[in-house]
């Protein structure tokens, strides 16, 4: 009854997908009018929050090497991490601007545990390639939380944090199993999915 | 008088166009995935199942993606919008 692992990164991507509508209507709309109501308020970190601790599953179900499962265990404790500082700023609890670094941390970590936990080169086939472009792609956004931290009323800033999900969202999506990219695929790889 | 006026069009029309973007997000995610459906219609096994497994009838990305865009556009964006309502007519 285990999924195979693509069926898990779109399950991720769609939460990823949702958690990036929340972040751009409320960069949109303004986090005064975006917090008027309080379950509004708590739903993205509350989303984030969720998909840390789902990722726990994952790290003890897919056990194919150490380095994976130390990855998907960074991931899931640097997002709840992330995420409760979130929760913590909306709440009150948290007053300093900074602890919004939180998310800085998500998309580094994140990014490097990506790029660290794929051990082929990029084109060996499609989910090699996308995990290295989907570590690239967070260590350069992490620019954008960074910048949240140090303006957090920047337009800018917020627009491009959750266009990260959005990019994350797709990028995951499009990976398979085994699939070729730009049709290639390594003949290690082994039969491609359909 | 008419700076006045000017101003508060201005005000005005930058929230209809903040409206305008909440109102389409959920359409656009969701005729994205519609999109991805016509283009890549074998992602959608429910269509031509052929012996698959549990996950791959129960997982289908194009419909994730339709359903996100509903999600947003039925339970997250009527609020919203009614909110922006609330603060253009809430005198500053």
């Amino acid at each position: 009854m285990q999924p195979p692992a693509e069926h898990v990164h779109w399950l991720f991507a769609t939460g990823f997908l949702l958690l990036g509508l929340c972040l751009l209507a409320e960069a949109v709309v303004g986090t005064e009018v975006w917090r008027r109501r309080a379950w509004r308020a708590y739903l993205w970190p509350g989303i984030a929050f969720a998909l840390g601790v789902l990722l726990w599953p994952v790290m003890v179900l897919y056990t194919n090497s150490t380095i994976h499962m130390i990855a998907h265990g960074a991931w899931a404790q640097v997002l709840m991490l992330g995420a409760a500082t979130e929760l913590g700023l909306v709440r009150g609890k948290l007053q300093s601007r900074w602890w919004r670094l939180g998310m800085t941390s998500v998309y580094l970590v994140s990014g490097i545990a990506f790029l660290v936990h794929e051990q082929n080169p990029w084109f060996f086939q499609r989910s090699a390639f996308l995990h290295h472009l989907l570590g690239w792609t967070l260590v350069v956004s992490a620019i954008f939380p960074l910048a949240r931290s140090i303006r957090p009323r920047s337009h800018a800033a917020a627009v491009g944090f959750a266009l990260t999900f959005v990019v994350v969202a797709v990028l995951l999506y499009c990976d398979r199993d085994v699939a070729p990219v730009f049709g290639h695929i390594s003949p290690l790889a082994g039969p491609p999915h359909r | 008088m008419n700076a006045e006026l000017v101003t508060e069009l201005e005000v005005r029309a930058h929230l209809t166009a903040r409206a305008r973007i909440v109102s389409a997000l959920g359409p656009l995610t969701a005729l994205a995935g519609i999109g991805w459906a016509l283009l890549q219609p074998y992602r959608i096994t429910l269509l031509h199942p052929r012996g698959e497994t549990f996950w791959f009838l129960f997982v289908e990305p194009p419909l994730l993606v339709i359903a996100v865009g509903l999600f947003f556009h039925f339970v997250i964006a009527p609020g919203l919008l009614e909110d922006l309502e609330d603060e253009r007519a809430t005198p500053r």
